[in-house]
């Protein structure tokens, strides 16, 4: 099975599922070789274990993004039955290019993978899940967290390709993020506000929860719906971010089905919610009946002796 | 300039989902609903048609349930309403939706076309960048407003490090995100129009479009796996409790 790993990245390197993407490849028996947009993250690409070969490919198209563009110049450098991406919006965008290209099918955001190919993906946004079948070539894309990473100790041969691609979105204006809080999509552990916290001032507290265990903060629907301040890229959910962390904990959040569909994934959930019949209940690892006014400070305090 | 804004009808976002005999029971849903980022996609599509004159049209590939979507378009200013007719658009694969709506698209004239980021059924997110391609026409992704400044048309889209205003040409794409517009409610008068209003309804065969063999085949449909019930504890008293066994029992902090 000859496959192509786009490697995924954050900042001036790889982004942790890349070594993800690596290991569900090695599952449907495939070597595969990685393309870096870019050049980005090569040598590291390089050190995975189980990489046939790095591609670094390095052309003008690469300074601003345009999923088409990238997706052309990463078409013309290789081959494969399979090319594998991570199921990020920019992995996503290059992954159904490329399958546009080649005229070949596309399977976004597996969560398990088998020879044949069996592809296994949450659908309704994780209320239910759907087994398929796809025939080769083709193209998948996988969520963050779902598949082990390869180890490290490799040492694949890099080599460098110049190809670039015409670009046809022009950058006027770039806008910083507001705050420079971790995302939501991005953290392993996550401390959510919904309605019941009462006001989005009150987010403070959870804030400084999560600056104590490095968390990112996030927001129910209803939260971000009714409170302007707390913005949409706060959101886990349904018409929000779906996230997989270590830990998520959610406070004044009473469960509603979109809501869950979001985060159920979690490895534990944490509720915090005065309402003892609240549905986020039923999803909590550990649930604790109380109001978020008596059970952060107790929170802040434990975690402080940690 | 035509626009055309591509929709898909699925479960409202509110709705229980139940699976039997190894598939998706679709007859209980009790809601159908336009996918949550093709309002946004429309809503924006109807600011740039006011501002900047023009016809929209919007288009549906799915079966004949959605052509109440369609007249829901028409309520809030759709002009005209292209229903491509598939009966189970879980048989075609990707490359053959995104082939019938490029399809489409080239027959409704529109070289502008908005769509949500991902449909909330199979969250994938193929077809925007896809039927750019087919298109030949540039695609901005994770778009939040669209405007024209005349010459060219500028997106605002998320990026890495927060927003970008970026600007393409015609024929382009635009695929949204949840976007910061109010999404508009139709009036009376526009639900009385979308009445009257007759969608063209065709096969992907009309297009020339060949759906006969899909790459993808679903073997099963599955309900999610059932969490062990979890502890539940009485009070803030408890907090000690529960940080213990987070750090003990599911060493995650």
């Amino acid at each position: 099975m000859d496959v192509t790993v786009i490697a995924e990245t954050s900042g001036d390197g790889l982004h942790p599922v890349t070594a993800q993407l690596v290991g569900a490849a090695a599952s449907i028996g495939g070597t595969p070789t990685v393309l870096c947009a870019g050049g980005t993250g090569a040598a590291e690409a390089a050190s995975i274990s189980g990489v046939a070969k790095v591609i670094s490919v390095v052309g003008d198209c690469f300074g601003t993004f345009d999923g088409a563009a990238w997706a052309e110049a990463l078409n013309s450098v290789t081959g494969g039955d399979v090319i594998i991406a991570a199921a990020s919006p920019s992995g996503r965008e290059i992954a159904a290019t490329m399958a546009a290209i080649r005229g070949i099918p596309i399977v976004q955001d597996a969560t398990d993978l088998a020879p044949g190919i069996s592809v296994t993906r949450p659908i309704y946004s994780g209320k239910a899940i759907e087994t398929s079948t796809i025939t080769t070539p083709c193209a998948i894309t996988l969520r963050a967290n779902a598949f082990d990473a390869a180890g490290k100790g490799g040492s694949a041969e890099v080599s460098t390709v110049n190809q670039s691609a015409d670009v046809a979105v022009a950058v006027r204006e770039a806008i910083a993020k507001a705050s420079e809080r971790l995302d939501v999509a991005e953290a392993d552990i996550i401390i959510s506000g919904g309605r019941g916290m009462g006001g989005p001032a009150n987010f403070s507290h959870l804030n400084e929860i999560a600056d104590m265990i490095g968390a990112a903060v996030g927001a129910s629907r209803a939260a971000v719906d009714t409170w302007e301040e707390i913005p949409h890229g706060m959101q886990v959910g349904q018409t929000g971010k779906t996230v997989t962390p270590s830990l998520y904990i959610a406070v004044g959040i009473s469960g509603a089905i979109q809501h869950l569909a979001g985060m159920r994934t979690s490895k534990y959930i944490v509720a915090i919610n005065k309402d003892p019949d609240a549905p986020i209940f039923s999803v909590a690892d550990y649930g604790i009946v109380a109001t978020w006014e008596a059970a952060l400070p107790a929170l802040k305090e434990e975690l402080g002796k940690l | 300039m035509g626009i055309a804004v591509l929709l898909k009808q699925v479960p409202d976002t509110t709705a229980k989902i139940s699976v039997s005999g190894g598939r998706v029971d679709e007859s209980a849903v009790s809601k159908w609903s336009m996918s949550p980022y093709d309002e946004y996609a429309l809503e924006s599509a109807l600011q740039l048609k006011e501002s900047g004159g023009g016809d929209l049209v919007a288009i549906t590939c799915g079966p004949a349930r959605a052509a109440k979507m369609l007249t829901d378009a028409a309520a809030v200013g759709a002009d005209s309403l292209l229903h491509i007719l598939v009966e189970d658009l879980n048989a075609l694969d990707s490359t053959q939706v995104q082939t019938i709506l490029a399809a489409a698209v080239a027959h409704s004239g529109s070289d502008i076309v908005f769509c949500g980021k991902q449909a909330a059924d199979t969250n994938a997110g193929s077809t925007g960048p896809g039927v750019a391609h087919l298109m030949d026409a540039s695609c901005v992704t994770m778009v939040s407003e669209v405007a024209s400044d005349g010459s060219s048309l500028t997106a605002m889209r998320a990026s890495p490090n927060g927003n970008e205003r970026v600007a393409v040409s015609a024929p382009c794409v635009f695929a949204f995100d949840k976007g910061i517009n109010e999404l508009r409610r139709p009036n009376v008068r526009g639900i009385m129009m979308a009445k009257k209003k007759v969608a063209e309804v065709l096969g992907p065969a009309d297009l020339g479009v060949d759906v006969s063999a899909s790459s993808v085949s679903i073997v099963s449909h599955t309900p999610p796996p059932q969490k062990p019930p979890g502890q539940k504890f009485e009070g803030a008293d408890s907090v000690a409790a529960v940080v213990g066994k987070l750090r003990d029992e599911a060493n995650v902090i």
